[in-house]
Parts: C-alpha cells; sequence; structure tokens
C-alpha cells in the first residue's frame, strides 16, 4: 500500500539509515534520497552535534523515526520520561510514521540493551497490543512495529510469528515494518518457509519494508546489517511488494559501514523490483 | 509458564556473566545447570540445543555492554590496563546493570561505584578517577542542552547584583592530576595507531602516561566545554572556579565573588578586572544563558525569587 493509514498516508519511495560516517558527505553533497530514517534514541538528547546535524537533514530532507528500545512486550507500562523525550523528538522531525520492534528487552526497570523475542502466546499478544496503543495515543502518530530476527523458540508459543505478529497489530490497530532480512534470518534458525510468513502477514497494514544483509555461522544467522542484501532476501522483498504494492523501503546498514554511495545503490536495487512488479501487474 | 516467568528467567540468564572464554556458564546463580534451565522454556532445534539457543543472547549481551563502556572509557582503559579494564566493566555491570534506555547512560554510576571498588585501580587509583570523571564529564558536555546565550552587560546594566546561569552543557570538574592532556594524548595514539603498528600506539600511550602518574597531585580546575559540536578541556585558575562554582549553585554575583576570593588579600580594583576578563572571555564562550521562562525572578537577586 503506498500510502495507508499506519504510514501517515505518505508514498515514500526508497531511503536509507542516517549514520555518522554519512555525516559529512550528506551535509556537503546534499544527495538526492527521498528519505531518511534515524535511530530515535541517538537524537533523545538535550543538545550538541547530533541535533545539530539533524536539524540540517530535516531542512533538506524527509525522515522517519525508528526507535530500539520501547520494548513493546516488556512486563512495565511505558516509561513517561522515555514517552516525553520520544514525543519531543517527534515533534521536532514531524515524522509522519513511527517504528519499533515486536519483541522485550527489560524487566523492573532492568534493560538487556538487545531485541529478545517473544512468546507467541494470546496473552503476549494482549499485553503488547495493549502497550503499542498507549504509547500510540501518547505519542499521537501512526505506529508500526517490526518483526526482529531470533535465535531462540519457547515452549509456550501457542501460534507461528506471522499469526503473533497479526494478532498483536490486529489488537492494537497499528501497522507493520515488515523486514524482510529478518524473517529470512528467522526461517534459516527455525526451519521455516519465509514465504508463508510473508503471504501470511495482512498486507494492508504494512507501513514500511525493512532490507539488511546479515552473517552466516556454522549453525545459525545472525541479524548484523554489515552486508549487501542477499537474492533470496531480495526474492522475499519482491513478493512482499507483489502483496502490498510500493511501500516505502529502507536500507538497515549498521556495522562495517561503507561510502554514502555504495549504501545508497544498495538500497536503490529496491526500485528494479517496484519496476519489475509494475510490468508484470 | 507465562509470559512475566519467561522474561524474568530469560533476562537472568542473559544477563549472567559469561566464563572466561565468552560461553555461557553451565550453572546459573542458584546452582542448577543452565542446560535444565535453557530446556525448560527455550526449544532446542536440529542444529542448536537449548542451551546453545540462549547462549547467543547472553553472548551479544556481553559483547554489547562492554563494547559501550570501551567505546566511552578509553582513558581508563588506557591507565589500567584492557584486562583490568574487562574485569572492572564485568564487575561494574553485575552490580549496576543498565537502568536506562539509552546505552548512553551505562557508565553514569561508574564513577560512583569506584569509590567503594578500588581495587580495580590500584596502583593508580587517583589518576583512574580522574579520568573517569573526566570522561563522563565529557560525555555530558557532548550532549547537554545549549541554550540561548546572555550577554552579561546588558545584565548588569538591570541589576547590580544578578544571578547567572552556566549553560548546562558546561561540566566544572576538580581533579589532581592533568588527565586532560593525558587523554587527549590516549586519542592522538589511538588515532595514530590507525596508521602506525598497535605496539607504537600502546608505546605512545605508556610514556605518556608515566609522565603524568609520575606527577606530583595537584589541583587542577577543568571546565569541559562544547565550541561548534566539539568538545574542549580548559584549565582554569581556582578562583575562577570557585567563582562558576557559585554561579551554578544560584548564587548571586556579589555572593560569587565573595567565595572565589575568600581568604584572599586583593585590591578591589585587581578584583574588578580579573571578573571582567572572566565575563568577557567565558561570554566569548558562550558559557552564559538566559534564565528558563520559568525562572525570570532568577536572574535578580535582589527581587523575589520564584
Amino acid at each position: 500500500m503506498p500510502a495507508n493509514p499506519f504510514n501517515g498516508f505518505t508514498d515514500f519511495g526508497v531511503g536509507i539509515g542516517l549514520r555518522v560516517p554519512h555525516y559529512r558527505h550528506i551535509l556537503a553533497e546534499k544527495p538526492v534520497v527521498s528519505w531518511f530514517e534515524i535511530i530515535s534514541e541517538n537524537y533523545m538528547i538535550d543538545g550538541g552535534r547530533p541535533l545539530h546535524v539533524l536539524d540540517q537533514i530535516l531542512d533538506r530532507y524527509r525522515v522517519v523515526q525508528h526507535g530500539v528500545s520501547m520494548y513493546f512486550g516488556s512486563p512495565e507500562p511505558p516509561n513517561r520520561e522515555h514517552l516525553k523525550k520520544l514525543k519531543t523528538l517527534v515533534k521536532r522531525t514531524q515524522t509522519p510514521w513511527l517504528t519499533d520492534h515486536l519483541c522485550w528487552g527489560s524487566v523492573d526497570g532492568t534493560y538487556s540493551h538487545d531485541l529478545l523475542p517473544m512468546p507467541y502466546t494470546f496473552e503476549a499478544a494482549r499485553h503488547t497490543a495493549q502497550k503499542i496503543r498507549e504509547v500510540r495515543d501518547f505519542l499521537e502518530i501512526p505506529i508500526a512495529v517490526e518483526n526482529v530476527s531470533s535465535y531462540a523458540e519457547f515452549h509456550a508459543s501457542e501460534m507461528t510469528e506471522w499469526q503473533f505478529l497479526t494478532e498483536v497489530v490486529e489488537l492494537a490497530d497499528c501497522g507493520i515494518l515488515l523486514d524482510v532480512n529478518n524473517i529470512y534470518v528467522s526461517s534459516r534458525n527455525h526451519n521455516f518457509d519465509p514465504l508463508d510468513y510473508v503471504n501470511g502477514v495482512p498486507a494492508e497494514r504494512v507501513a514500511q519494508i525493512h532490507i539488511a544483509g546479515h552473517s552466516k555461522f556454522e549453525k545459525y544467522i545472525l541479524d548484523t546489517h554489515d552486508h549487501p542484501v542477499i537474492d533470496p532476501v531480495w526474492k522475499l522483498y519482491s513478493r512482499a511488494i507483489e502483496r502490498t504494492g510500493r511501500t516505502a523501503t529502507l536500507l538497515e546498514w549498521d556495522d562495517k559501514i561503507p561510502s554514502f554511495e555504495e549504501v545508497h545503490n544498495e538500497a536503490l536495487k529496491a526500485n528494479q523490483f517496484v519496476a519489475d512488479m509494475a510490468v508484470t501487474s | 509458564m507465562n509470559l512475566l516467568e519467561i522474561q524474568h528467567r530469560m533476562l537472568d540468564a542473559v544477563m549472567q556473566p559469561l566464563t572466561d572464554d565468552e560461553q555461557m556458564r553451565p550453572h546459573a546463580r542458584d546452582g542448577k545447570s543452565m542446560h535444565d534451565v535453557a530446556a525448560e522454556f527455550i526449544k532446542p532445534n536440529d542444529r542448536l540445543s537449548s542451551f546453545e539457543r540462549l547462549e547467543i543472547y547472553n553472548r551479544q549481551y556481553w559483547f554489547r555492554v562492554l563494547a559501550s563502556l570501551d567505546e566511552d572509557f578509553r582513558g581508563l582503559r588506557a591507565i589500567i590496563g584492557p584486562r583490568r579494564f574487562e574485569a572492572l566493566c564485568k564487575a561494574y555491570l553485575i552490580e549496576c546493570p543498565s537502568e536506562s534506555f539509552t546505552l548512553r547512560n551505562l557508565g553514569s554510576r561508574l564513577e560512583w561505584w569506584l569509590r567503594s571498588h578500588p581495587e580495580h585501580l590500584q596502583p593508580r587509583a587517583g589518576l583512574a578517577l580522574d579520568m573517569v570523571r573526566l570522561e563522563w564529564a565529557e560525555i555530558e558536555a557532548f550532549d547537554g542542552a545549549a541554550e540561548p546565550v546572555l550577554v552579561p552587560g546588558d545584565v548588569l546594566a538591570s541589576d547590580p547584583d544578578p544571578r547567572f546561569r552556566l549553560q548546562p552543557y558546561v561540566q566544572l570538574l576538580s581533579v589532581h592530576y592533568a588527565v586532560d592532556d593525558l587523554l587527549v594524548a590516549i586519542r592522538k595514539d589511538d588515532s595514530d595507531s590507525e596508521m602506525a603498528s598497535n605496539a607504537v600506539s600502546e608505546r605512545g600511550k605508556r610514556t605518556h602516561l608515566r609522565k603524568v602518574a609520575r606527577q606530583k597531585p595537584q589541583a587542577i580546575f577543568l571546565v569541559v566545554h562544547r565550541v561548534d559540536d566539539s568538545i574542549y578541556f580548559k584549565r582554569i585558575e581556582p578562583e575562577a572556579f570557585k567563582f562558576l562554582k557559585a554561579l551554578r549553585e544560584g548564587k548571586s554575583l556579589s555572593v560569587a565573588v565573595m567565595q572565589a576570593f575568600e581568604g584572599r588579600d586583593i585590591q578591589e580594583n585587581k578584583l574588578l578586572t580579573t571578573v571582567q576578563g572572566w565575563f568577557e572571555n567565558w561570554s566569548s564562550l558562550g558559557w552564559f544563558c538566559a534564565p528558563n521562562s520559568t525562572d525570570q525572578d532568577f536572574i535578580s537577586a535582589s527581587g523575589r525569587q520564584s
């Protein structure tokens, strides 16, 4: 869906993550980029260079906020101080929608700083959906939740991951940030067909898509965001946009970050799949 | 097992320290086998046992938090050495795990914790503690708020004894060792090492360290501040430091002057010239800011306090 309630009825193209090693290049060369995704937590501060750079980026580019620490699945209620800082940033960036992960990462105020997987239970879905609603009501913007890469499954799970994702977003009435690389990584780690996942999510709720690279180890795959996107992930992307239509797409590259051009060119490969889809449809 | 029970068990396991060869420990804190603990809530697959799947998260946790402290406290690491630094960080994180949504605050309690664990810093405890304080001040100065700059002359024209606010990002630090010079030298060695060998860089660090550690402890007064988004360390005189501390505590100009020169026999015109010089210099650096809209009265010492 190019524009839907979950991405603020916007029609964004292919963007990349705003990363520190690219600051100088972007500010000096002012490359044409459809939009940038920022990690909210890097700018939930009171001053200094990060905010100074962000303001210059905002003068020229569209920015969408992506969070890594809201932990919708954590047991404690949303932290008010965290929410206030996030809302201050939302007002600054005018992000049309906001994303964070469908995961947990803290208990009783102790933080793991990791995106820990949820047990796929109805209890967990209800709890998580309630928190998403609370956060959305406070921030007053659409929210989309991202499926994470995972390395463990729980005995307690009562459904598949995509059924759980669907249950949560339906209960919360929120959007999905569909990470096709994470689907691929989890499918290899948990022996399921990634196409079942892509075909199983409610396409009308997909606000945005993530693509990325990963690292392969002997017995599992780790979501490292330090490589180009591999062909099987592009195939999943192709199937995803076949179902959703042209959707705001973002390449994540967070480690061993190459030049701006290399990252941007990798992201722009997504346009070819959009074009192919237009031809075949 | 319900959601909360799973989360408690998993977080407990994930945050348990790794073995020396970076594996998950075979036993939980209560002595139970970690294989049994993991198997209770995590499914195995055809390649990995429940233990091995949980271990991935255990290792990722420690790699992430240790890398964060390593990045923030390079100076401390150089003083006590990489091995002892890692041991210190592990001990600190076991007692003070993160209580913030952001890794930026991971080292916020390090100075406090080290004061009750000086054994991690011997034999250079004083120097190491000064370095920790400087590195934390730098973090605070890097992203502290910068408010609209105030011109002191404008205020003095309307109030003979005003109160001034220092920019929130300005950090005042009193230390006993030249950790400012040492940190700059360590950073330079680190950046040179990108071009030279690690051995050359480590040799350079040791030389700088020995030089600073050999110096007799002396009072050094520092302002850690920001110009054009870059951090600077500025040494100031003891009187200037006392003066700025008094202003930060909300004292009026006259009280700050009195505290700064307490016990000093100084001629009034000399005192006036000194204070004027400070204001000129610090104003040019933008260290003074306008009062908050909620405390407009704060600036006037003679008026009603809000």
